[in-house]
């Protein structure tokens, strides 16, 4: 019998996962009566869960494997490619997108479009780190540190040079890309695990030096009273300003979007991809490994100079902290969740991974822990992420596969 | 076309060519053979760049190719099959050909070239839609040359293009070989160890022992030499 069969499974499984989770679920230490209180209906109340979580994904998994006419391809990721593979739809699809998105701040609290900026400000790093992680598949874990390079670029120009928004913007990013070269010749050899670990370092010595440099970067401090973007030489509210920041940015992710859309089918772009799948290949085929990893090291980290001279434009004061190992595993989880390479997946992965925790902010305690496991979950069910990226299709006239 | 003199190259402290010199003509076929661990695949990496050249020269119709980038020596119409194929794997077969294209920047000439390989190989344009690394060994092996020959190279640098395949399709290969050779006038330098074949194919031939070359000649000097009877054709 195998429902026999996967009750037996089901309840082996929710038995270990009672065993596992009973020193943080059962036990519990009472210091002031320094007594230990056992909270034995967790223990039920975990087994019962697990029992029949675990049962109904077993019992789910039979069935899809009974009935493959559904196939794999009933999932969002495949849903949102169907709207955009036609274009009719796809126009429609992304028309009401914009206008959702410009009606957006009329209707929302400031609060709220300010969440949404924080948003809109990671789908441009993640795209920018999609650029050097998923298409050129240089695994970078200090990406944070060409953000801090634009936010400081901005904020130091102004204390000094009295410089705008709109001049810093440029110099930051091409200043973050400058950094993104610095960065790519000592590492032009590395991959993987080496690669992933110097630049780990990387983005460590940017965050410390601007920590201990006082001098330069006035430390942990901070800089503070950094000018909002002007309207034209106007002087805007506190509302105005956000508002007008929101539409900047609403401008910089389409920008970024088409960009790194062209990009991707470029020259440049398959020489990233090519480099991800083969160097000794990309070599024999006479692409230059040194420019091309440099050029993704250059084009990802314009992108976070960029998002850091908004960034410290809408929080008007920065300081290191804002420039943690963790921001660089946020990013990287973005893209990592969202689908590597896939433009379309990185958006929705920043959308998802920053504004879920703004919206449970009841459960914000758990926030790392739901964090890890959405993660793991992932791995196991979708590890091509949300929203794979499809191969560009090539037009074929009556073809017929003759593979058994 | 391509000259070798007195080349030296290896990895670390370790010289895996000592002394080579050799030469091969336009619409030559040389191959070079020899044991496991002779130095044959470094000579051709170091030909095309990816292994630095540490002492000697590599001339290329006259000019000093020895420490250019590898890039560089494709575009001078170098183009290298390398060992174990190395084809990209999640890129299709189609994306695959076109990478080997990359320089080229005539688009009517890459689009013949793709029917002229094509030609060459039914079997990748039922497959063009495949990823690479679905290909069979086979297959592959055919999609690596076909890459190649997309750079429309003047000389084709081939790794052991027989090395895991069945007897048939190594006959196949060794065919479009001569093929590539006598329509296209494709100079080809065969590094092998199925060394009967390549013999038979090849109009002259170096034998490598140690990272040095210790005997040259015709196809069918070398195929009845004793030495090379003894050591390489198992007779």
């Amino acid at each position: 019998m195998p429902i026999l069969a996967e009750i037996r499974f089901a309840l082996r499984a929710a038995l270990w996962f009672v065993f596992l989770t009973f020193p943080i679920m059962v036990i519990k230490a009472d210091p002031i009566g320094q007594t230990v209180i056992w909270r034995w209906r967790n223990a039920v109340w975990v087994g019962a869960c697990s029992f029949f979580v675990c049962l109904a994904l077993r019992l789910w998994k039979n069935y899809r494997a009974k009935h493959p006419a559904l196939g794999p391809s009933n999932d969002g990721g495949s849903f949102i490619h169907r709207i955009l593979d036609h274009s009719g739809q796809r126009r429609a699809f992304l028309g009401i997108l914009l206008a959702a998105a410009i009606l957006f701040p009329f209707f929302a609290s400031s609060y709220q479009t300010n969440i949404m900026i924080t948003a809109l400000i990671y789908v441009v790093l993640g795209l920018g780190l999609n650029i050097v992680v998923g298409m050129a598949g240089l695994l970078d874990l200090g990406f944070v540190a060409f953000y801090a390079i634009g936010a400081y670029t901005y904020a130091l120009l102004h204390l000094h040079f009295g410089l705008g928004f709109w001049q810093s913007l440029p110099l930051g990013a091409c200043l973050a890309a400058l950094g993104g070269i610095c960065l790519g010749f000592p590492v032009l050899r590395l991959r993987g695990d080496y690669l992933a670990i110097v630049t780990l370092g990387f983005g460590e010595i940017i965050r410390l030096a601007l920590e201990n440099w006082g001098e330069f970067s006035q430390g942990p401090s901070g800089i503070a009273n950094i000018p909002r973007p002007g309207f034209f030489g106007m002087t805007l509210s506190l509302d105005q300003s956000i508002l007008f920041l929101y539409f900047i940015m609403i401008v910089f992710v389409i920008a970024t979007i088409f960009v790194v859309n062209r990009l991707r089918d470029s020259r440049i772009g398959r020489a990233w991809i090519a480099l991800r799948e083969d160097e000794i290949a990309c070599q024999a085929m006479g692409i230059d490994k040194q420019k091309t990893k440099l050029a993704a090291f250059a084009l990802g980290a314009f992108w976070a100079g960029g998002m850091g001279v908004v960034f410290a434009a809408k929080t008007t004061f920065i300081n290191p902290a804002s420039f943690t190992f963790l921001e660089s595993v946020i990013i990287l989880s973005i893209v990592v969740l969202g689908g590597m390479g896939s433009i379309v997946g990185v958006v929705c992965g920043a959308l998802i991974l920053v504004l879920l925790p703004e919206y449970l902010r009841a459960l914000s305690e758990y926030r790392m822990l739901a964090f890890g496991a959405i993660l793991v979950l992932m791995m196991i069910f979708r590890p091509q992420g949300l929203i794979p990226t499809i191969k560009s299709r090539y037009p074929l006239e009556n073809l017929t596969d003759d593979r058994p | 076309m391509l000259r070798l003199e007195h080349v030296r190259a290896g990895y670390g402290n370790i010289l895996a060519i000592k002394d080579i010199s050799l030469v091969i003509s336009e619409g030559e076929i040389v191959t070079l053979i020899g044991a496991n661990g002779a130095g044959k695949s470094t000579t051709l990496m170091t030909i095309s760049g990816l292994v630095p050249c540490r002492g000697g020269k590599i001339l290329l119709n006259g000019r000093e190719i020895q420490g250019e980038a590898p890039d560089n020596i494709v575009r001078l119409g170098l183009s290298q099959v390398p060992e174990g194929r190395h084809i990209f794997p999640l890129l299709t077969v189609k994306e695959n050909l076109d990478m080997g294209a990359f320089l080229r920047r005539d688009k009517d000439g890459v689009k013949r070239d793709l029917e002229f390989v094509y030609t060459l190989f039914p079997i990748l344009e039922k497959r063009q839609r495949q990823h690479g690394g679905a290909l069979s060994g086979g297959e592959q092996q055919m999609l690596a040359m076909s890459r190649a020959l997309m750079a429309r190279p003047k000389m084709l640098l081939l790794d052991e293009p027989s090395m895991g395949l069945a007897p048939l399709l190594i006959k196949q290969i060794f065919a479009i070989i001569e093929r590539l050779n006598r329509e296209r006038g494709t100079t080809i330098f065969l590094v092998e160890q199925n060394a009967r074949k390549a013999l038979r194919v090849a109009h002259r031939g170096y034998v490598l022992e140690n990272g040095e070359i210790i005997v040259t000649g015709t196809g069918r000097e070398l195929a009845a030499n004793e030495k090379v009877q003894s050591a390489y054709l198992g007779m």
